[in-house]
């Protein structure tokens, strides 16, 4: 079997008493595209440092294309492209001397490469001589990840690329990594949005520092092992969900835009549950099996046991 | 007959050459869930700050909460309520502390302000916390507190821009019945959010591209109208027809 492009060992990082990232054993393969999945301090960005060097683990450890993050750390930078969550470019540099800048580090030039972010960097060729301070959300994310791949690197490492990006762009910037992808390269992106588990090959969902599954979009999705019903009725959407919580056979009852989800606690009964619903003032109440979604799985997970 | 608390005619925002916010006309009547929703650069930020009274029309008017948002900015900005997801409140200061601070700059009286102070820490359950630093709460948690604050001198009307990112799925819900709990005591919310699910629990929505309102209606009516099964389809089929490139 091919070695793996990242594994880790119990990786873990504090900062003081705070455990950020806690124990993360995990592999990801060459060529896959891989989702970090999680809301704010769940350990994404500590885990996006560590894995590109820029952070040492207080315990465990990570290797990233076999080279060991800490020990050969030289090697791993080499066959890496990272791009942090926040803006991190020279804004006084134009565009085209920030690639020049980037392609220079690693001992490259941007000719050489130019056939790999074509596609990405083309939209920015004519605001070339622009400082990249003064460019658009969406233009200095691509200028962001033009300078990331640069260097041709074998593993890129893609902190919240879309986060607070509209979901126009953000489905624009997944068409591009499943391209990246598509030519090879491993990606690994982190993400607070549940819906963009479905343009990965495989995510780890996780919440406050550490995994709780790792696994395909769908091997996820059959993991929630119980029937899930959408509930709507005519009317007060809000009057409903405090209903069907306050029903003593309803286990979960969440929003979900235009209708809720609900889980029952032992075997489903629909109809009984509709009949006291709409006793209860409640019209048109319509209960209809429905798929679970990553974002199902991911309450059911972090649910707290009562 | 009701006031609209937010109504605004033709008001546009031009940077040089630049149209950010196109002539827009809506009106909010008090108690609504008000859905702001565009692509990045399609000019909510803009039209936001003009209904706060943050930034001057360069053309077209509007009120908000009685007064004209180009010529009584100040009275404005005393009225409503705001919150962000960036900036909320001071991390280095305590629960407390935050509380008194927003509560002072509104303008509530020494002794109206330790009685509702008390009363929003009950209810956050954050009484034993009012020594914490605000940093070291949990997200969600400060995101209600965030909430509570913008809401202590009980503005008519808050505006929320994207006041859910980046929180667990949990939280966003839990947020979003506080939102409906606000709307059902009478205050107008008037929110931006980039998760569409939260776009269908809105009572109304604007869809803004190229700095204009292409779209305004009821979730309901607007996927009828645009054959859509979802609120994400809606905003998808109507962001792509964006001219604007976005820079």
């Amino acid at each position: 079997m091919n070695a793996p492009a990242i594994a880790t060992e119990n990786l873990t990082r504090r900062f003081g008493r705070l455990t950020a990232l806690d124990g993360v054993t995990f592999r990801v393969g060459r060529g896959e595209l891989f989702g970090v999945i999680g809301p704010d301090g769940a350990g994404k960005t500590t885990l996006m440092r560590l894995l590109a060097t820029l952070s040492r683990p207080d315990a465990g450890r990570a290797s990233v294309l076999e080279f060991d993050t800490v020990r050969q750390q030289a090697e791993v930078r080499r066959r890496v492209g990272y791009m942090p969550g926040r803006f991190a470019l020279y804004p006084d540099l134009t565009v085209a001397e920030n690639l020049a800048f980037f392609a220079a580090l690693y001992r490259t030039d941007v000719a050489a490469n130019y056939d790999l972010i074509a596609p990405i960097y083309g939209p920015l060729e004519r605001f070339a001589s622009r400082p990249a301070g003064k460019l658009s959300g969406g233009m200095k994310q691509k200028l962001a990840l033009s300078c990331a791949l640069i260097h041709r690197p074998d593993v890129l490492l893609l902190d919240e690329p879309t986060t607070g990006v509209d979901p126009v762009s953000r489905r624009e910037f997944w068409t591009i990594l499943a391209r990246l992808r598509s030519q090879g390269m491993t990606v690994v992106a982190s993400t607070p949005y549940m819906d963009e588990a479905s343009r990965c090959d495989r995510i780890a969902l996780c919440d406050a520092g550490r995994f709780l599954r790792v696994d395909s979009p769908d091997a996820v999705r059959r993991s929630y092992g119980r029937p899930l019903f959408g509930l709507s009725a005519a009317a007060d959407r809000h009057a409903l969900l405090l209903a069907a919580r306050r029903d003593a056979a309803v286990r979960s009852c969440y929003a979900f835009g235009n209708e809720h989800h609900l889980a029952f606690r032992d075997r489903p009964d629909p109809d009984g549950l509709r009949d006291r619903l709409e006793a209860g003032g409640f019209r048109d109440v319509c209960l209809r099996p429905i798929e679970p979604g990553v974002e199902d799985c991911f309450m059911q997970l972090t649910e707290r046991h009562d | 007959m009701t006031e609209p608390i937010i109504e605004t005619r033709e008001l546009t925002k031009r940077f040089g050459s630049f149209t950010a916010v196109d002539r827009i006309t809506l009106s909010v009547m008090p108690g609504e869930i008000f859905g702001f929703l565009g692509a990045n650069g399609a000019g909510k930020t803009t039209a936001m700050r003009m209904l706060c009274g943050l930034s001057r029309p360069t053309a077209g008017t509007g009120r908000v909460a009685g007064y004209d948002i180009g010529r009584q900015p100040e009275a404005v900005k005393r009225r409503i309520g705001y919150m962000s997801q960036r900036f909320s409140l001071y991390d280095d200061l305590t629960v407390g502390e935050n509380v008194r601070l927003f509560g002072g700059i509104y303008g509530l009286g020494r002794h109206e302000l330790a009685r509702r102070g008390d009363e929003l820490l009950q209810r956050l359950d954050l009484t034993d916390r009012r020594r914490v630093r605000v940093g070291a709460l949990p997200l969600g948690l400060k995101q209600k507190l965030a909430f509570s604050v913008a809401l202590l001198h009980r503005p008519p009307l808050v505006f929320l821009d994207e006041p859910t990112g980046g929180v667990d799925p949990v939280t966003r819900r839990t947020f979003w019945e506080m939102i409906d709990a606000a709307a059902a005591d009478g205050t107008t919310v008037f929110v931006t959010t980039h998760y569409m699910d939260e776009a269908e629990y809105c009572h109304r929505v604007s869809i803004m591209v190229d700095g204009q309102i292409r779209a305004l209606d009821t979730p309901d009516r607007l996927k009828r109208q645009y054959g859509a099964a979802s609120m994400e389809e809606v905003f998808l089929g109507l962001a792509e027809t964006a001219k604007r490139s976005s820079e």
